[in-house]
């Protein structure tokens, strides 16, 4: 299990969170529970299993909705 | 994706088939081309406000985007299309100006990230220093610093000597100077000098890297009001929905359906709240106070009650000579040979003298003879220096006239520790030593008391005498000394329990039990992980000043939030009673307003970055 925090361009309203909140929590091999977005630091937080699920597969999902991934970083 | 990313571009275009749409009709009264131009808009328009309806769909998200698509939809198909195409563009308009003020909001949070390192010149085992990423650095790398540059981690100097700017850290913009063994951290500018650093910590680790983190956190965590607001919108765009759509089957009117739907969108009521509170986080994080979330302004804005620890916090604490008095002549040298004796001791008291009377001719010193509990006897160019209390006067037969005796018991009396110097069995110097009072605290109590905070109560464990003076002195609510850090967080405890809201201050290291069990801990760190972890406000650099900046700024920031609340509701309010009761009411003017109150609402919390403490507060107008 690593946990990732993906820095996203700013974000402007409330429901691009909730988006990409569902789009996340809806990944095969990311924790649901640990999905977190912050709204006015505009950064997504996750715990991911990298046996299901690559960073390039999240990211991906976030970059399909419309929303830019500046960084992220995985520890 | 092309239509996304183009946003800005359709919203120009949009506005301007909608322009040429007006002036046609108003110039030329061609009601045809005024239909075309309208619809083009529409269909423009409405493309990427679809796709993200589509999008949240997807995650089975109803937003708002899916509510103004189907209102725009709806008025196609009944052939208005004037109105579709003006909503298109207001909400179109009204995302870009949004985003546009947001990010004003956030200026304050951001320059602070901003200053995180990047990179950093790592030693090599070739020799060389080569730039790398600063998250590459690890524990016990040898980096290079040079002039101008910001030290990349927290780190010990190795070898070189520079000044460097702590600001960032401390909040005290006075360069400190490193030399070899000194402490560094990440973030701080080297002014001067070139240093090789070993990194101790790293990324988060760093004393800048926690700040940054707890005032990211801060700005997006979340009261119990707006976990309500989050849970209230999530079911509020489908009642929304449904509501429109019942209307529409049961009475057949697509214009009340669209029109309710665009006034359905909860706009300002989710994002009023978090603005306030990124802006006045962001205006605490400016000015040396760090504030850690929404729930602590909250707290610290009902706040009635402060206690203080004395020690440290309302004084300076260390002692240091309050006062001199000289007697008889000769006082150079009584002053050399003081300073002589006093050198050999390590007595704090011994201390604060001779920081008082600085660099002097220091005298070889033969026979030192220590009486404990009352000072030093000692030979010093032939002369016998007795430096000690009354007691070792009294032994030593030290004549005091009456003068002295009333300097002694005036000093006791406020306070101090009594240090009499006698050269060959005559008093020269009376000094009177004493933990003083901070400069500026009382001045900044004042601002407390008209802040609205009736309690001010100081604990302490020094004994009641020293107590009740310090308390005198400040006009203190209640003191009381001999208190152990159990008594402390039992009385906290007690005052809890009997309705008060309190804030506890202290410096964070022995009083962590009080600071945690208060309403507010509220830390006097120089940026020390200590402080940073246990409380729930941290003033940088120490400094008691930003106390009331602190408690004025939250007052401010909830009391914004509270306006941001009412706009947002009294808005929905008043377009539902357009729709109810006036004939006037459509899609386009719903749409301006709900635009409107968004921006009202971000405009007023972007005033909390300028906020500062009022003149009248600042200035004290005599004591109360």
């Amino acid at each position: 299990m690593k946990s990732a925090t993906i820095q996203l361009e700013t974000l402007v309203c409330p429901s691009c969170m909730l988006k990409i909140e569902g789009a996340l929590k809806g990944l095969n091999g990311v924790e649901r529970d640990t999905v977190k977005v912050l709204f006015n630091s505009s950064k997504a937080k996750l715990d991911f299993d990298e046996e299901k699920i690559t960073l390039a597969e999240i990211e991906g999902a976030i970059t399909r909705l419309g929303y830019g991934v500046v960084k992220s970083t995985v520890k | 994706m092309f239509v996304l990313k183009h946003r800005n571009m359709i919203t120009i275009i949009n506005g301007i088939l909608i322009a040429a749409a007006f002036f046609s009709k108003w110039i030329t009264g061609n009601m045809s081309i005024f239909a075309w131009l309208m619809a083009t808009a529409s269909v423009l328009g409405v493309l990427p406000i679809a796709i993200q309806a589509y999008q949240a769909l997807r995650v089975k998200v109803i937003s708002i985007d899916v509510l103004v698509t189907l209102a725009v939809l709806g008025a196609f198909a009944i052939r208005n299309f004037e109105e579709s195409a003006v909503v298109t563009f207001l909400f179109l308009f009204g995302a870009y100006l949004e985003q546009r003020t947001l990010n004003k909001t956030r200026t304050a949070i951001k320059e602070l990230t901003e200053m995180a390192p990047e990179s950093a010149l790592k030693h090599m085992d070739d020799g060389g220093f080569v730039e790398v990423d600063v998250d590459e650095v690890e524990v016990g790398d040898v980096l290079l610093v040079k002039t101008g540059a910001k030290v990349p981690v927290d780190g010990t100097v190795i070898s070189g000597e520079g000044s460097v700017n702590e600001a960032n850290i401390t909040g005290e913009s006075i360069p400190v100077a490193k030399a070899k063994g000194s402490k560094v951290f990440a973030g701080t500018i080297l002014d001067n000098g070139t240093i090789q650093i070993v990194a101790d910590r790293v990324g988060e680790d760093t004393t800048f890297g926690k700040i940054i983190e707890l005032v990211e956190e801060a700005q997006d965590s979340k009261s119990e009001a707006e976990r309500f607001i989050d849970r209230f919108s999530k079911y509020y765009t489908p009642v929304v929905l449904v509501l429109a759509f019942t209307v529409w089957l049961i009475w057949r009117d697509i214009e009340l359906a669209i029109t309710i739907l665009v006034l359905g969108c909860p706009g300002a009521l989710v994002i009023g709240v978090p603005v306030s509170n990124v802006a006045g986080i962001g205006n605490g994080a400016r000015n040396g106070v760090l504030l850690k979330g929404s729930e602590v302004i909250r707290d610290l804005s009902r706040l009635d009650t402060i206690v203080f620890d004395k020690t440290g916090t309302l004084t300076v604490g260390k002692p240091s000579v309050a006062e001199r008095i000289y007697y008889g002549g000769d006082i150079e040298e009584a002053l050399e040979l003081l300073a002589s004796v006093e050198r050999e001791s390590d007595h704090p008291l011994a201390k604060a003298v001779l920081e008082e009377i600085g660099d002097r001719a220091f005298y070889p010193v033969d026979g030192t003879e220590v009486v404990k509990g009352e000072g030093i006897i000692a030979k010093v160019r032939g002369h016998r220096v007795v430096v000690g209390n009354f007691a070792l006067m009294e032994r030593e037969k030290v004549g005091l006239d009456e003068k002295a005796r009333t300097d002694a018991a005036r000093l006791e009396g406020n306070g101090n520790s009594l240090v009499f110097t006698a050269v060959d069995g005559e008093l020269k110097i009376l000094m009177g030593i004493r933990d003083q009072i901070r400069t500026g605290v009382k001045e900044d109590l004042f601002r407390l008391r008209k802040l609205g905070v009736r309690n001010l109560i100081m604990l302490s464990g020094d004994n009641q005498g020293t107590v009740d003076l310090v308390s005198h002195e400040l006009s203190l609510t209640e003191a009381y000394g001999n208190m152990l850090p159990e008594d402390k967080s039992a009385f906290i405890k007690k005052l809890i329990e009997g309705g008060r809201i309190v804030a506890f201050v202290g410096d964070g290291i022995n009083d962590s039990p009080s600071l945690a069990l208060a309403n507010i801990g509220i830390a006097m760190g120089g940026g020390t992980d200590v402080a940073i972890e246990t409380s729930d406000v941290v003033l940088m650099n120490s400094d008691f000043s930003r106390l009331p900046h602190a408690l004025g700024l939250a007052k401010a920031t909830a009391r914004n939030m509270k306006q941001n609340i009412v706009i947002a509701v009294g808005v929905v309010l008043i377009l539902l009673a357009g729709v109810i009761f006036g004939e006037w009411m459509n899609m386009s003017i719903g749409m301006l307003v709900h635009e409107g109150s968004i921006l009202a609402v971000i405009l007023n919390g972007m005033r909390l970055l300028r906020y500062m403490l009022r003149k009248d507060t600042i200035q004290e107008k005599g004591t109360k």
